[in-house]
């Protein structure tokens, strides 16, 4: 475990932010305050289905995705104060299966003929 | 073997702890499990996109999403682990009380977005689109059938859980037991959060 994975486990400066072990989750309050903005989120990929944003729309829905696959991965899967381990392993597998399939996509010509 | 199977033991949470690393074996074999998901996921969401403009023979997916109706599922799944999340930190300060109706809660939510899956694809069809109608259609049905087959796995762990508590052997010690159960059910979640966006609101072909 490099000296980087040691701060991330062991810091606990966040707000109820644990080791490992014997760790706090964050309090009610913040957790309904992700959601809330997951919700607000929710409501504005919705919307680019009734507003033309043109060009802008696909960047634009997949950042907000990325932005709520990264907040419940972190927030209420406690990634971001659990074992950098657990990390580990879920991002290489996410990043395996992009590989892989970006690769299988290319191969199918979806970026050229859809 | 049965000393392995029982959980009724207080010390239940210590004894999954790998030796030396201070983490808990079974939270690292969920996350192991989760990662390869994201594999089987992977290849479903790539497949369907492979195939979504081949629907010559049946409906065109821009023609038959009901948009209106699938944000309000994602948002009730979105919801869903809200709730989660409360049942477990209600459970690590030892309210059972509150576990419990957040354990139900989750569970409720899960069937309704379950209900609406059933009811999509049963208007789906009865609009001509059947599981073997198109490539579109095939593809389809098997991503979103496989999410949801995931999400009915999930209600069922969770009312395994909400009956212990009824019973009286979940409690505190066995948070972890509550936060692996979470950490599939969130995951189920993350899935839908892209299914969602890649095969619903990023714009399907029409015919």
């Amino acid at each position: 475990m490099s000296t980087t994975d040691i701060a991330q486990s062991g810091d606990t400066s966040h707000d109820g932010g644990h080791g490992d072990e014997g760790h706090e989750h964050p309090s009610d309050a913040k957790y309904i305050q992700i959601a809330a903005i997951l919700g607000v989120l929710t409501a504005l990929e919705v919307s680019t289905y009734f507003v033309n944003i043109g060009p802008a729309l696909i960047p634009t829905l997949m950042v907000m995705m990325g932005v709520k696959f990264f907040l419940v991965a972190a927030w209420f899967m406690h990634l971001r104060f659990d074992s950098s381990l657990f990390t580990k392993f879920f991002v290489g597998g996410l990043v395996l299966a992009t590989g892989v399939y970006m690769i299988a996509l290319t191969a199918f010509e979806f970026w050229t003929k859809g | 073997m049965a000393d392995v199977m029982t959980t009724e033991a207080p010390a239940a949470a210590h004894q999954s702890e790998g030796a030396g690393t201070g983490i808990s074996n079974n939270k690292l074999l969920m996350w192991v499990f989760l990662g390869s998901e994201c594999l089987l996921f992977g290849g479903l969401i790539s497949t369907y996109l492979i195939y979504r403009s081949r629907f010559h023979t049946g409906p065109a997916p821009g023609d038959i999403f009901d948009i209106p109706f699938t944000s309000v599922s994602s948002f009730v799944l979105l919801m869903s682990s809200l709730t989660m999340v409360l049942a477990l930190s209600a459970l690590n300060r030892g309210d059972i009380r509150n576990n419990r109706l957040w354990l139900l809660t989750t569970a409720l939510l899960g069937s309704l977005f379950i209900g609406g899956q059933v009811y999509e694809f049963t208007t789906f069809v009865r609009e001509g689109l059947g599981y073997t109608t198109s490539p579109f259609s095939s593809a389809f049905f098997t991503l979103t059938g496989f999410h949801g087959i995931h999400v009915s796995v999930g209600i069922v762990m969770l009312m395994s859980l909400f009956i212990s508590s009824l019973r009286g052997s979940l409690r505190q010690e066995h948070s972890e037991t509550v936060e692996i159960v979470g950490l599939y059910w969130h995951f189920v979640d993350i899935v839908w959060i892209f299914i969602f966006t890649v095969i619903y609101l990023v714009p399907s072909p029409t015919s």
